[in-house]
């Protein structure tokens, strides 16, 4: 069976549905608190893919992911590092997509929305690269949740990681269902070239900020209630599933 | 923690890259009136750092506080391109968690055990050429003096001296000693011992015990009895358990003829006759008796619910009050049963109009203001400013909590915005979602706020084979507590929340909560501990901190020893009788046996928490505390926890000139006449889309029906969860609140407010036979006959219905002197009393959450029709029953495809908002006294089925595609519609389309 490692711990609050998404689609998934993995890091080992899921890590404090990165930095690295030269599938969703960047795991950087306020609402999102986490699909629509959310491409030049030139970005946010459904605009957080998530220059490493674990079973979905009625009168069956599971049950693909 | 050689640094961190904090909150300053424009805002990150190490080694660890692509470290010095630089950080004592994280990461990276101290603090660079009253303006925006300093120097200062340092580190001078306070004393000084508080040795008063004199006898006849004086922890430890905020004396004393009060009488009364009626369809698990209560939720599992109140503090401190209770009512979960792990977070407030006391264009007649006596919406507040010759009421003038003038209330404004950030921090943080709230606007609320804020929690029935509800300190089990530290924050905030607030409520009752403390050992205890059965019970702090959750749990087995020496403490100095009361948060007391403590504390430890062993449970009868080797507290558990006198209370039905004099509303609280669109901007209706979506309500993947519905992303009266991924079973969540109608009929109210919560669950698809409902009341000036007459009579509605819809009471909480008593801008006394409310919160549980029906209009061609329920005069629960069944039935069936109560809206807004939900057009013919029914759109090829079920439905018209509202004579566009809905608070939205939002706005910052 695939292995999941999703890490935990220190205010990482979305585990068990990364968990949950995992399971559902296929894989054999550990929550592990960060702590346990420091004292024992070879249990990385026994891993295909590991998950940095969404939360508050530290609070926020100091930067989102920042914390938390740091702790990984100082104890975890070299492991880290084996891992993903390993043939292995990494995400980072939202509050992890920070940590990967804090990591210099991906490019770029995440700050402050431009309204300077946590939002939370759904988005479209186009896929813009290969990647074995995006196989087979073109669009999908996502709920996003967080206060720095605004991808940065261009760094200053004292940032170590490459030059944005050859950036792979992985998902774009883009006028589409639910942004026509709700009149909303297509970007949420006012980031560069509307990049919602990257990838590393493998396609193995994605950082995402929407939440693909929110969008699993059909009632996730905003506007189910409204598909339903339509459904119903048509005399057409409904999905039980949401988009977001696509994006796991591609992981555990990968493996099998 | 004490540091001998200590090298004191400051690490300044600035943006690289555009920074939106500082450009939307100069776009905030630039709405202040000021007498010149500001140029520029830059925001400087600082940490003052005191540690025993070199300097140099501190700079470079600073290196892991930054992200090098977006900041750097910086010199203030080589700043120079401003005018004005401000410095705001906490004040002493205060919680900084940003400076518990950086402390964290320094050591971390330093991969040394060094002791350091770190202390937060922001650096605002201000070009702008101010006079001293714009900056005096500027710095009052920017923090607030109960918890944080505000250091603020020009640029020729700076340039001279630089920003410096300041440390706030908190110095406690006063002895450690326990002292005895004598009781041998007359009556008159008996009573200023109960109001005032203990007399120290300089004179001054250590605050109020909140204890009556009738109170202070029985405690003066109780040390007689042991036959010496009381200890000072003694007073303050019966000063906090008697107290109106712990004991609910209002609802638990004799109230005229009803001996038993009215908790008793009424309250758990309708409870227990409704479990009786129901037999074995009672689904009530665990009533009353706990943190939460507890109603099944499937086989395996049960759902918990507790609503809080947070009024006084967030009145003081918006921020830290609101984010403490919304953390605090977590730990209810938590503290349920063996622990209830928090699946949703609720909240509710009232706030005084945000337009009122800023500079807007509100034109109301100060006076009236003043006394509290206005029906605002009688007014023209919707005029532009331009439009407004009228003479503004402004934000400068304010209340003072001083005949001095020199302790400002906040304005609404900054009490609203400080909430609503404090429940967002609180709620996010945790990783709670926050599903649903609401928020009543009324100038009664303008001094102190309602701030209501609920937490549902999950539990399996069973934990490690036992009953989880069923839990039992032993004695020989470890007093253990664990989380926070414990510091002078939040000392008397249970015998304070129980008074009227006034120039002596102590600022040491702010606190700030510290959600991630929390996070951590709520993960520890609901994931790990509790499903390896490593304690016996289990309970958090709340009010009265330990001397509260020790003795409460004492109760279990009979007695308890606890060594104060133990407790850990956040700064050295506290007394010993500060140590014992102090409500410092995130913590949590739990009893566990002594051969579980290694494998219970090896635990927490891995997960970064704090557990300490402060004693242990014995079963000697007593209370027992030693302090240094001295014996504290020494007092019969019995006496502690039932010792105080009962007091018979008095009502007196308001006369007509008692209401007038204090009936802080007249009339309805709508006029019938208001055109659709003045009913669509006014504030208790409008779209409240920015709180909405800043609030994390999809967290834990539960969502079923979001706080936002239909296209035109209307708030919903209602919210569903789905708690389990491998179940369809999902929880529908509503409420009832009419505080407007309290002074006219308070029996009506209730009975109102209660069909009101019922009414709204079920138009979403509860099944009204499977309903439980909270209440909370917030009432006024409780002391006076004529209110606790209003408070029985709801009350005994509370009972009467309760009991006729066959929905018990699980949970309640009452706060009962929302009163504000202080001083008006010109130095005259003013007492403001928040309007008495009821909150009545409902739960019910469904089997099939696709079965779910949202509000919004979905086809163009669908037929409206209105179910009229008798709820306007009076109540008649079983018509409405029946009624709702009916509908519980065709919702089953899926006759519905929209629906929407009218509980807490006249029947042409409902109307409208339903259209707007679902962007699309109407065309009906209705009378509009309606304020209670239910409001459906049916698919015409179902209208057959659902007029055989329901003959007494009126046809209204239809849903079409034509974009505008037709409703009797009144026609406009939807887009206009729209527009008045989400215009009064628009610029607080999140939508990037700040400068295109430019009508109506009215609230504006």
């Amino acid at each position: 069976m695939v292995t999941a490692l999703i890490f935990s711990g220190y205010g990482i609050n979305c585990e068990q549905e990364t968990k949950r998404a995992f399971e559902l689609a296929g894989a054999n998934a550990d929550i592990v608190h960060l702590n346990d993995l420091i004292a024992e890091p070879s249990r990385l080992k026994n891993y295909q893919i590991a998950a940095f899921p969404g939360g508050f890590s530290f609070g926020d404090d100091t930067g989102s992911g920042k914390a938390y990165a740091n702790m990984i930095k100082n104890h975890l690295l070299k492991e880290i590092k084996a891992f993903v030269a390993r043939d292995t599938l990494t995400i980072g969703i939202c509050n992890g997509f920070q940590v990967l960047t804090s990591l210099d795991l991906l490019k770029g950087t995440l700050t402050h929305n431009t309204s300077a306020q946590f939002i939370d609402r759904w988005v479209d999102l186009k896929v813009s690269s290969d990647s074995p986490w995006l196989k087979g699909i073109e669009f999908m629509s996502l709920p996003v949740a967080h206060g720095e959310g605004r991808y940065i491409r261009h760094c200053d030049e004292r940032s170590e990681v490459a030059t944005p030139s050859d950036l792979k970005v992985a998902l774009q946010y883009t006028a589409a269902e639910i942004t026509e459904y709700f009149d909303y605009p297509a970007n949420p957080n006012g980031s560069d070239d509307d990049i919602a998530a990257v990838l590393s220059d493998d396609g193995r490493i994605l950082g995402m900020m929407p939440h693909p674990e929110r969008a699993i079973e059909f009632h996730h979905l905003p506007h189910w209630t409204f598909l339903k009625e339509k459904a119903s009168r048509a005399s057409m069956a409904l999905p039980e599933n949401g988009p977001g599971l696509r994006l796991f049950e591609n992981a555990v693909e990968y493996f099998n | 923690m004490i540091i001998l050689d200590l090298q004191t640094v400051r690490i300044d961190i600035s943006s690289k890259i555009k920074d939106t904090r500082a450009s939307q909150l100069l776009f905030s300053l630039s709405q202040l009136e000021l007498g010149s424009e500001l140029e520029s805002l830059q925001i400087i990150d600082s940490y003052t750092v005191q540690a025993d190490l070199p300097t140099s080694t501190i700079k470079k660890a600073a290196n892991n506080l930054i992200d090098f692509k977006k900041e750097q470290l910086m010199l203030l010095e080589n700043l120079n391109d401003f005018d004005f630089a401000i410095e705001i950080g906490f004040l002493p004592g205060v919680t900084d968690n940003l400076a518990k994280t950086v402390a964290t990461i320094l050591k971390d990276s330093l991969k040394q055990n060094v002791a350091i101290n770190v202390y937060s603090s922001q650096v605002f660079l201000l070009k702008a050429n101010l006079s001293e009253i714009d900056l005096k303006q500027i710095i009052d925006t920017l923090h607030n003096p109960l918890i944080q300093r505000a250091r603020v120097k020009t640029s020729l200062q700076f340039n001279q001296t630089g920003m410096g340092i300041e440390i706030p580190n908190v110095v406690l001078t006063s002895k450690q000693e326990i002292t005895m306070v004598d009781l041998n004393v007359d009556d008159a000084i008996l009573a200023e011992l109960g109001s005032k508080g203990i007399l120290d040795e300089d004179g001054s008063r250590r605050g109020p015990l909140a204890l009556g004199l009738d109170y202070m006898k029985a405690i003066q006849a109780y040390f007689i009895k042991e036959g010496r004086n009381a200890t000072d922890i003694e007073l303050e430890s019966i000063a906090q358990t008697w107290s109106e905020h712990c004991k609910h004396t209002i609802f638990a004393d004799p109230i005229d003829e009803l001996k038993e009060g009215l908790y008793k009488g009424y309250i758990k009364a309708a409870t227990n006759q409704i479990r009786k009626d129901k037999g074995d369809k009672d689904f009530c698990v665990s009533v009353f008796s706990d943190n939460s209560g507890a109603i099944a939720f499937d086989d395996d599992y049960l759902i918990t619910h507790k609503m809080e109140t947070h009024n006084s503090p967030s009145a003081l401190d918006p921020f830290g009050g609101a984010i403490t209770g919304i953390v605090g009512v977590n730990r209810d979960a938590i503290g349920c049963g063996m622990g209830s792990k928090p699946i949703a977070n609720l909240y509710g407030y009232c706030f005084g109009i945000p337009s009122l006391n800023s500079d807007s264009c509100v034109t109301l007649d100060q006076n009236r203001l003043i006394d509290g006596s206005v029906n605002f919406t009688e007014s023209s507040h919707r005029k532009p400013c331009s439009q407004s010759p009228e003479k503004k009421f402004s934000t400068h003038e304010g209340l003072y909590r001083d005949k001095e003038l020199t302790q400002k209330m906040l304005s609404p404004k900054r009490i609203m915005e400080g909430v609503i950030d404090g429940v967002r921090v609180g709620g996010n943080c945790s990783g709670i979602p926050t599903v649903h709230g609401f928020s009543y606007f009324h100038p009664s609320f303008r001094a102190k706020p309602l701030v209501f804020v609920g937490t549902l929690g999950l539990m399996p029935r069973l934990v490690n084979g036992k009953d989880s509800c069923q839990k039992a300190a032993r004695p020989g089990d470890l007093i253990v507590v664990l989380g926070g530290r414990v510091g002078l924050d939040g000392i008397h905030g249970a015998t304070f929340s129980s008074v009227e607030m006034d120039s002596s409520s102590p600022a040491t009752a702010v606190q700030i909560g510290d959600p991630i403390t929390q996070k951590k050992f709520s993960d520890a205890i609901i994931k790990e501990a509790r499903d390896r059965g490593l304690y016996s019970s289990i309970t958090d702090n709340g009010a009265g901190g330990i001397s509260c959750s020790v003795a409460e749990m004492a109760k279990e087995c009979g007695g308890c020893r606890v060594e104060l020496d133990k407790v850990p403490l956040k700064y050295p100095g506290m007394q010993a009788w500060q140590i014992w009361i102090s409500e410092s948060q995130e913590r949590m007391t739990l009893a566990i046996p002594p051969e579980n403590w290694d494998e219970f504390n090896t635990l927490m430890k891995s997960r970064d928490v704090e557990a300490v062993v402060i004693g242990e449970f014995t079963d000697s009868g007593r209370c027992q505390v030693h302090y240094q080797g001295q014996m504290a507290m020494d007092i019969e558990l019995e006496f502690l926890h039932d010792g105080l006198p009962e007091r018979q209370l008095i009502t007196r039905k308001p006369s007509p000139e008692w209401l007038a004099m204090n009936t802080s509303l007249r009339g309805a609280n709508v006029p019938k006449q208001f055109s659709l669109l003045e009913l669509l901007s006014h504030p208790n209706h409008c779209s409240k889309e920015f709180i909405s979506q800043q609030y994390d309500h999809e967290v834990q993947a539960v969502s079923v029906l979001k706080p936002l519905q239909g296209r035109g992303r209307v708030n919903g009266d209602t919210a569903v969860i789905k708690p389990r991924i491998d179940s369809r079973k999902a929880a529908i969540i509503s409420y009832g609140l009419k505080p407007e109608e309290t002074d006219t009929d308070p029996y009506l109210m209730a009975a109102r407010s209660i069909d009101a919560a019922i009414a709204s669950a079920v138009a979403t698809g509860a099944n009204p036979d499977y309903i439980a409902i909270l209440d909370n009341f917030c009432w006024n000036s409780s002391d006076e006959p004529e209110r606790l007459y209003q408070l029985k009579e709801t009350a005994r509605a509370c009972y009467d219905y309760a009991v006729a819809f066959g929905a018990p009471f699980i949970s309640g909480k009452d706060s009962m002197f929302n009163d504000f008593k202080g001083y008006d801008a010109n130095g005259e006394k003013i007492k403001i009393s928040a309007l008495p409310t009821l909150l009545i919160s409902a739960l019910g549980i469904i089997d099939d959450y696709s079965k779910v029906v949202s509000m919004d209009l979905k086809i163009s061609g669908d037929k409206i029709y209105f179910l009229e329920t008798a709820a306007m005069e009076s109540v008649d629960a079983a018509a409405n029953l029946s009624l709702y069944r009916r509908f519980y039935s065709a919702v089953q069936t899926e006759l519905i495809s929209s629906a929407m109560s009218l509980a807490h809206k006249p029947l042409k807004l409902a109307l409208a908002h339903k259209a707007i939900a679902g962007q699309l057009g109407i065309q009906v013919e209705a009378g509009f006294d309606q304020d209670t029914g239910i409001l459906v759109s049916i698919d015409p090829l179902k209208s057959k089925r659902f007029e055989t079920l329901f003959p007494k439905a009126q046809l209204l018209g239809e849903v079409n595609a034509t974009k505008r509202i037709k409703i009797n004579a009144e026609d406009l566009s939807l887009e206009e519609a729209t527009s008045a809905y989400r215009a009064p608070f628009s610029n607080y939205l999140n939508d990037q389309k700040k400068e295109l939002a430019g009508v109506n706005q009215w609230l504006l910052l």
